[in-house]
């Protein structure tokens, strides 16, 4: 399903150096079109290679006007359907339509801390260098499984 | 000075570590590095061909974290499992330390934020936001299989990325930067002393000189022709965007592969490619062919041909392939995942709370890791309670980290009991012996470290294992770089010639461009993209693709070989006409010399080790006699020639068990 952008909506992210979706989309495919001179759309965002969409979404959740859907691939997928997402900073609002018009709502949670709060070495202890070589990491979450050495049967 | 298209801006760095690609190996690398390197002054970077927070396997999300030992199995068992789904041909020592670390990192994960999904102390499910004690005191977390947890995964690269970022710090990282070649040493052609790239935003040509360097960029999709082949064939089921760049730039470089014949052709739902495994394990769903007969109880004699792997209380993954393509053959298709009835089944002995939720976890199990999934349902109006969906094994897929075990020979541990000799003849002399030979994750190039799905001969580690391996690696960098202060890598080519092979494609555009009318018919270039159909068409047809329901022989290989060696010879002559082109100019290169391996291990490897996977039909049999051994190999990139050799196999843990 490739994604498109809705070109009533897109603002070009006003014309900062690089969209939010050119920056997010792990393919590369998102481009901004400064001059209109490939889509007859000035300062519009577009997908140049749809048939590398992945559909992973990236370019539709973080879009900050809501402009990018997905039209499923047309080579396989009947017309009609839709499947947007709306994500928030906690939880992720889904809204499904089929083609023969039912509706589904679902609501997800995605993080439960707040977004940039990650604090990642506080409360962790230093690194202890004379243990280098020794399996372990520097911090122990009470996860390290040392297993039963009788299963190792070279030893 | 700010570059041009066709005349780009060259910018030269010197760090102690380099770590090429963002996933969810080097974001584990990232934040266990900092701690180790805190006072040695090692200069650190990170760059990543896309955004850290969308990049790699991870960016959609995912449902579950398939790798959770948890307190009350043992890395032994887990060992077993990683073995016999992969036909009794991995390390042990690689699978061992990777399970007895990995709790670590999804431990970690939750404090970070990511909601897990919890069983109270009746035996009910939650999902992640309830607040419920964290598996690191004990909380239970719901396990859709023996090694599987649930969780609400939609932003599960987003968090890991954010604590990465955050520990490495975000001037130690550069993101839309595309690394295409690994450089060697001018004084010693064993060891590595930089990579070079482009900036995928800026016409700028990057050169960076390192000590180490952390390879781990995902593993390879898109040599085959995909099943679909208009705008469906974005819908791969691993990251389109994973090119290979792992294996071939290791090879270039002249580290050693191991099992680059191993491949993985998962039975997913059909064209949408979505998870099966909640379905089968969670809601305990049967896959039937068109008449509702269940395959793998009808065909389960078919196992009896391959002993012992045929009679594992859960057959390999391969294995179950192969049950289901008799039933595809025979014309009893199509398969379907009975999703009907399992649904029934589970109201029956559920409270009404569980219920009411099953059908939300069903769609969120899509929605969190594959939505084009839902994209299919929506357009065929399927609603699982209410029809069946159909399920097809996908185009081959190769990577190290998932249900496969292809990638770079590394360096393991040194407490298990790993051999320190290698006992067959054959193994080229300049190649290190034994299992362990220097520091942890290190390739057989001296410097170059890899993780996640560029550790071959393990596989099973997924989203959580690769972290914990990138950890495992980072910390051996640093004692490396330590121990090797006094030493001043020196590029073994010069830094112009570098540049001018990295910008050919651009320049051959330049250069030819107004030859003809049309921009992508010329007789002087090829588009990065006819050239990858031609790759696909090759891969599909002679080297055990959906074509010949993944069949091929000695002579087939022997053709596809010819074919290779000319695209081989083409791929110079690919045009960039910006950088978007330049950028899948350089991933098609790196899908050619992946592809080449795969051929060549195939070729070399005189049986047929993963029926259901491939079949050699001239070989059609497992030989545990003879090819129960790693099929290993170099590359050499001045002629451009593999060699491929064995090396012995041997059980760090007791395998019998395994078997009934």
């Amino acid at each position: 399903m490739p994604t498109f952008v809705r070109t009533e909506k897109c603002d070009g992210c006003k014309g900062q150096d690089k969209t939010a979706c050119m920056y997010i989309c792990p393919h590369d495919l998102m481009k901004l079109d400064r001059d209109g001179s490939d889509t007859g759309h000035a300062m519009k965002a577009y997908n140049q290679e749809p048939e590398q969409c992945w559909e992973c979404y990236s370019c539709v959740k973080i879009c900050p006007q809501n402009a990018i859907e997905c039209r499923h691939y047309a080579d396989v997928v009947p017309l009609g359907g839709s499947v947007q997402p709306l994500r928030g900073t906690d939880s992720i609002i889904w809204t499904i339509k089929f083609r023969n018009g039912n509706m589904k709502r679902f609501k997800f949670p995605i993080r439960t801390t707040a977004e940039g709060s990650i604090n990642p070495y506080a409360g962790k202890p230093e690194a202890d260098m004379s243990r280098i070589e020794e399996p372990g990491f520097f911090c122990q979450e009470n996860g390290y499984r040392a297993g039963n050495p009788d299963e190792l049967i070279k030893l | 000075m700010a570059g041009e298209f066709g005349n780009p801006v060259v910018v030269e760095e010197s760090v102690d570590i380099l770590m090429i690609g963002g996933g969810m190996a080097n974001c584990g690398a990232a934040f266990e590095i900092m701690q180790w390197a805190k006072g040695t002054k090692l200069k650190i970077k990170l760059v990543d061909k896309a955004a850290m927070d969308r990049s790699g396997a991870v960016a959609q999300g995912l449902s579950a974290i398939n790798t959770y030992i948890g307190a009350d199995q043992d890395p032994a068992d887990y060992t077993r499992m990683v073995s016999n789904d992969l036909m009794g041909i991995t390390r042990d020592d690689l699978a061992y330390d990777l399970g007895r670390h990995v709790d670590e990192s999804v431990h970690l994960f939750e404090e970070w934020g990511l909601p897990i999904w919890k069983t109270d102390e009746n035996g009910e499910r939650f999902d992640g936001s309830k607040g419920m004690t964290p598996l690191k005191d004990g909380g239970k977390p719901v396990r859709s299989g023996k090694w599987q947890i649930m969780i609400n995964g939609e932003s599960y690269k987003w968090i890991v990325a954010e604590a990465a970022k955050k520990a490495l710090g975000i001037e130690n990282i550069e993101e839309h930067i595309f690394i295409v070649k690994l450089i060697n040493d001018n004084n010693d052609p064993s060891r590595i002393a930089g990579a070079i790239g482009f900036s995928v935003r800026e016409h700028k040509i990057v050169i960076y000189t390192a000590k180490a360097i952390l390879l781990a960029a995902g593993g390879c999709v898109n040599i085959f022709r995909p099943r679909s082949v208009g705008e469906g064939t974005g819908r791969a089921w691993y990251p389109v965007w994973n090119a290979g760049s792992t294996y071939s730039m290791a090879a270039e470089a002249g580290a050693e592969l191991t099992l680059m014949e191993n491949r993985f052709v998962p039975t997913r739902f059909k064209d949408g490619y979505g998870p099966v495994g909640a379905w089968f394990l969670l809601f305990k769903a049967k896959a039937t062919n068109a008449y509702g007969e269940v395959y793998m109880d009808r065909n389960k004699d078919l196992l009896n041909d391959y002993p012992p792997y045929g009679h594992a209380a859960v057959p390999a993954a391969c294995l179950r392939n192969h049950l289901m393509l008799e039933e595809m053959k025979q014309g009893r298709g199509p398969i379907y995942m009975d999703t009907v009835t399992a649904l029934a089944n589970l109201r029956e002995s559920m409270s009404p709370r569980e219920v009411k939720n099953l059908e939300s976890e069903a769609w969120e199990d899509f929605l969190d890791m594959c939505i084009g999934q839902c994209g299919i349902w929506v357009g065929e109006n399927i609603e699982p309670q209410k029809k069946n969906s159909e399920l097809m094994p996908t185009e081959p897929y190769l990577l190290g980290s998932h249900s496969g075990c292809c990638g770079i020979w590394t360096s393991g541990p040194t407490d298990l009991g790993a051999p320190t000799e290698e006992t067959m003849d054959g193994v080229p002399d300049h190649l290190p012996s034994g299992w362990n030979w220097g520091y942890r994750g290190m390739t057989t190039v001296k410097g170059l470290f890899t993780a996640g799905d560029g550790v071959g001969a393990s596989g099973h580690k997924f989203s959580s294992g690769s972290h914990a391996e990138g950890r495992i690696a980072a910390k051996a960098m640093v004692k490396y770089c330590l121990d090797n202060a006094d030493f001043t890598p020196q590029l073994d080519t010069p830094v112009q010639e570098l540049v001018d092979v990295i910008y050919q494609p651009v320049r051959t555009f330049l250069e030819h461009k107004d030859y003809t009318t049309a921009i992508d018919v010329n007789p002087h270039y090829i588009t990065p993209k006819m050239l990858q159909f031609r790759l696909q068409k090759i891969m599909d047809e002679y080297v055990a693709g959906v074509a010949t329901y993944y069949t091929t022989n000695a002579e087939m290989l022997k053709v596809a070989g010819e074919k290779l060696d000319m695209l081989k010879e083409d791929a110079i002559k690919m045009r960039a006409k910006d950088l978007h082109e330049l950028l899948r100019a350089w991933e098609n290169y790196h899908r050619i010399l992946t592809a080449e391996a795969h051929m060549k291990h195939i070729e070399f490897r005189q049986e047929s080790r993963y029926p259901g996977f491939y079949y050699r039909a001239d070989k059609n049999f497992i030989d545990e006699e003879n090819w129960h051994c790693f099929v290993n190999s170099i590359y050499d990139k001045t002629t451009g020639k593999w060699t491929c050799f064995k090396r012995a196999h041997i059980d760090l843990v007791d395998k019998s068990k395994l078997f009934k």
